[in-house]
């Protein structure tokens, strides 16, 4: 039997030398966002290893930034620990801003809205994602600023009693709260985009069982939109969160960069990586200039791994359902 | 036989229409009388408790007529509504104060002069942001020149060699899609401006923005090529041709106008782009169209250094500037969406 | 009695009448097949019955249909509480996926907030009416979704028959089925038809001469809106039909 058994033959093909250089040029293409990504890396931390080998995890726990008198790296001192703590601490704020706006939105648009209204807000909110961050900066500096303040004055009027809502000097201008604010307007597209697509992919069949079932619009969404959504959502606000972790010149107008851990959300003063680089970058001396290259990898391996995580979630949810 | 006429008996009646309409009416003198009473004001305040008392009156009535669970439905409508208008609010007024403020300097001399003769208090008819707007084309074109090929050859990787890397390829270019714009300025600074550029150059702003670029490309550049029917590929294949000119001659031709599409999707992205120019060609006041030799403006970096001036004159040119990138960008993204539009059509 | 009334329903999709003047009565504790080749209007006539019709943006009614003597399309009646009122099982078996076969059952009195006293009774009670209680009693914990097909179609049965509606809408229930399944979930249709009126849209035509007490006939001739062209008891509809039309139909001349 075995040995009468038909064995598969096996089929070679020799491509044209024009296809192989074809195939080594795409490939070769290909391999560009890797190669990109590397020599960022390596770049990075090969301008920057002097800034990590004198001061260590001080440089990531360390709030002051001191630079140097010109001569050696450890006349000075870099820590990034403040502007980090308010990069995450804006972040959040703006995350937890954003995502029920963005949710509720994306709701709408694809379960509320009357069809003649979908594409148009589908398109504004596309254009929305597309406006340049410093036109948010240049909004958010002078049409927001003042009314946020305004806010600010009011939350900590009324709700002053609770730590992180107290002020101890009463400056509102530029603060954590206004700068998360900005970062919110921004990152609501792009999680709402996300949303609308997950939202819009739900089993009309399950929405159909639910009403069958005697169940109201919302608790047909409830039931099925949502946890549909769910994991989309998820790897959306992510995404949302990435940017927000690395955006620059919207959040430099906006934000006063000081160098100590600051939680009084209201006040003006805050930190954020990206901004305080394009900060420092003009009258850094060489040393500082490794710092700012140290204070970018961070900020570059920060995104990566939210992005990288992000696109994993999103990813399973559209393979899956 | 008798006509039938067809209805529509799910729809509200005008009665509950006009119940409604009242409804809001009411809202609206709530919130009036709240405003003249109490501490609250501005227009703010005012469409606040306009929302709240609209919210519970709808839900109210909707639970008089149909029960607790239409008041939860009606509750969660108004809601969603609310976040539509929260969203759609900050988009208007970004777009009302742009065009607003920057009417002021918008004119002609904003696209034919320089800023070297004028002074920053001097007034917005002398002087303008020719340098800038020359150095917005320059290094948009030229990182265009980049990053089209590359991002075009990942994307025929992924649908034409369809590798072992594929995968590997497409997870990291959304990965590269995530760097922020002042990383990609700060590693451009320390490859190039530092090493071999020799100091800030359009060309170090070119890279650092076609390294944003790329990722856009690619994956839009995908998508179309994923739309290019199989049997179109087959075809060529069976005429006899090697995969190198059924790629060439069939497959890029068949997508064009969607590869144009994603060119403009790109350019979309990086004309706004401020962080990485900062750190790359600095900024200037004169045209220079040379590409390697020293710092130049572009756009966003001409708004940028204006504000920073803190002056009212300034301020005023900045917005103009502003005003001048987002047009631009809606263009091409509106050219964009009509291109694609067209194609699926 | 008649439990639901069909009384002249037009139904429209934008300008286009796809179904005309269709009268019927359903009496209590009968099955009716709704037969027909495809495109007829059997389908979209049995979701002007529980007021699924409306989902699709463009449509448009006429006629009425009364539920126990009350119009469901009158002004001021609450849609969510008439489809408590009549269940509907679709086409493709659609167990909520994220739910084990338990919640499923409890799905309806969950999304209705209607109060269970006794959940594990009312669980036991519609499974065993769908004739499913003896296959998933012991994993009634597991999803949903590692039932076979059959298995979720009778589970979706047992869904819909735990908020005890009176009637039960089928829209073609077996057409994703294999013939095994089909018997099994005809043998409950047998089951619970005292309980409940069914009312089933099929094209198998041996289907509907099994689990029917009574037959309608639907037909959409050539640029005309579907009608029904006869009614009766299912065995006069297919030993003598008055019209030959139906006869050609039942003796599979076309369709």
């Amino acid at each position: 039997m075995a040995d009468n058994a038909v064995q598969p033959r096996t089929i070679t093909t020799t491509p044209r030398t024009s296809d192989r250089v074809f195939r080594g040029i795409v490939t070769a293409g290909g391999l560009t966002s890797l190669i990109i990504l590397g020599l960022i890396a390596i770049f990075l931390a090969s301008k920057s290893h002097a800034v990590f080998s004198t001061f260590g995890w001080h440089f990531i726990t360390d709030a002051t930034w001191n630079p140097d008198d010109g001569t050696t790296m450890s006349t000075g001192q870099y820590g990034i620990g403040a502007m980090l703590v308010g990069t995450l601490i804006t972040a959040a704020m703006a995350i937890l801003f954003a995502v029920p706006v963005a949710v509720g939105l994306a709701l709408f648009m694809t379960h509320y809205a009357p069809a003649w209204m979908r594409t148009p807000l589908t398109l504004l909110v596309d254009l929305m994602a597309a406006i340049p961050s410093i036109v948010f900066g240049l909004w958010g500096f002078f049409v927001l600023m003042p009314i946020a303040m305004h806010w600010s004055e009011l939350i900590n009027h009324y709700l002053g009693w609770i730590p992180i809502f107290s002020v101890p000097v009463p400056i509102f201008d530029r603060s954590p709260f206004i700068a998360s604010l900005v970062l919110a307007v921004m990152i609501v597209p792009i999680i709402t985009a996300i949303a609308r697509e997950v939202y819009a992919q739900a089993p009309r069949d399950h929405i159909e069982a639910a009403y069958a079932l005697g169940a109201t619009k919302w608790v047909a969404l409830r039931t099925v939109v949502i946890p549909h959504g769910r994991a989309g959502v998820v790897g959306g606000t992510m995404l949302g969160l990435g940017r927000a972790l690395g955006e620059t010149v919207a959040v430099y107008m906006v934000l006063n960069l000081v160098y100590a851990v600051n939680w009084h959300v209201l006040q003006s003063a805050g930190g954020s990586v990206a901004s305080m680089i394009v900060n420092k970058f003009g009258e850094a001396t060489p040393n500082e200039v490794q710092g700012l290259m140290a204070a970018g990898l961070v900020l570059f391996l920060l995104t990566l791994v939210v992005n990288l995580a992000a696109n994993l979630v999103v990813r399973r949810t559209s393979r899956g359902a | 036989m008798a006509t039938v006429v067809p209805t529509r008996p799910w729809r509200a009646t005008p009665q509950v229409l006009a119940t409604e309409a009242a409804g809001l009416a009411v809202a609206l003198v709530l919130m009036l009388l709240t405003l003249r009473f109490t501490g609250f004001s501005g227009p703010l305040a005012a469409a606040l408790l306009f929302i709240v008392y609209a919210t519970a009156i709808s839900a109210g009535l909707e639970g008089r007529r149909r029960g607790l669970r239409a008041a939860q439905d009606a509750f969660v409508r108004a809601l969603l509504i609310t976040a539509t208008v929260v969203v759609l609010l900050p988009l208007v007024s970004i777009m009302w104060t742009v065009i607003d403020n920057g009417r002021a300097a918008l004119r002609p001399n904003f696209f034919t002069q320089d800023l070297t003769s004028a002074s920053a208090t001097g007034p917005v008819d002398q002087g303008g942001a020719a340098q800038a707007i020359v150095g917005s084309i320059e290094l948009v074109g030229f990182a265009t020149l980049i990053a089209m090929p590359l991002g075009i050859l990942s994307a025929l990787y992924l649908t034409e060699i369809r590798g072992r890397l594929s995968g590997a390829i497409r997870f990291l270019t959304q990965a590269m899609a995530g760097v922020p714009s002042v990383v990609a300025g700060l590693f451009v600074y320390s490859a190039w401006v530092l090493g071999p550029g020799k100091g800030f150059s359009g060309f170090a702003g070119a890279l650092a923005l076609a390294i944003l670029m790329l990722p856009t490309v690619a994956r839009t550049a995908e998508e179309v090529l994923k739309l290019v029917p199989e049997h179109l590929r087959e075809a060529g294949l069976a005429l006899g041709g090697t995969q190198w000119r059924t790629v060439a001659t069939i497959v890029l031709p068949t997508a064009r106008s969607g590869l144009i599409t994603a060119g403009i999707l790109g350019v979309a992205r990086i004309a706004g782009e401020t962080a990485p120019l900062i750190l790359t060609v600095f900024g200037a006041v004169a045209i220079n169209t040379s590409m390697f030799n020293g710092p130049m403006s572009a756009l966003p970096l001409y708004v940028f250094n204006e504000l920073k001036l803190g002056l009212d004159m300034a301020y005023a040119r900045a917005w103009t500037g502003a005003l001048v990138l987002m047009v631009l960008v809606l263009v091409l993204f509106a050219f964009a969406r009509w291109l694609g539009g067209r194609k699926t059509r | 009695m008649n439990d639901l009334v069909a009384k002249g329903v037009h139904a429209w999709f934008g300008d286009r009448l796809v179904l005309e003047d269709v009268n019927l009565e359903f009496a209590h504790g009968t099955v009716t097949a709704l037969i027909g080749p495809s495109g007829c209007g059997k389908s979209t006539f049995i979701r002007t019955l529980n007021r699924m019709h409306e989902f699709v943006p463009s449509a448009k009614f006429a006629g009425e249909v009364l539920l126990g003597g009350n119009d469901i399309y009158a002004s001021g009646e609450d849609v969510t509480r008439i489809r408590l009122g009549i269940g509907m099982v679709f086409q493709k078996p659609n167990p909520f996926p994220a739910m084990t076969i338990r919640e499923n059952v409890l799905a309806g009195p969950k999304l209705a907030r209607l109060k269970v006293d006794d959940k594990a009774t009312l669980v036991e009670k519609s499974l065993q009416q769908a004739g499913l209680w003896n296959e998933v009693k012991d994993r009634l914990d597991d999803p949903a979704l590692g039932l076979s097909g059959g298995q979720q179609q009778r589970l979706c049965i047992a869904r819909s028959l735990a908020v005890n509606p009176k009637v039960l809408l089928m829209d073609e229930p077996c057409s994703a089925l294999d013939p095994a399944s089909t018997l099994r979930v005809e043998e409950t249709i047998d089951e619970i038809k005292h309980e409940v009126t069914v009312v089933i849209v099929t094209h198998n035509m041996q289907q509907a001469a099994r689990v029917s007490d009574y037959t309608a006939f639907f037909l959409a001739e050539l640029g005309e809106p579907g009608r029904m062209i006869e009614y009766g008891e299912t065995k006069q509809i297919f030993s003598n039909p008055r019209d030959n039309r139906t006869e050609r139909y039942v003796t599979g001349q076309f369709g």
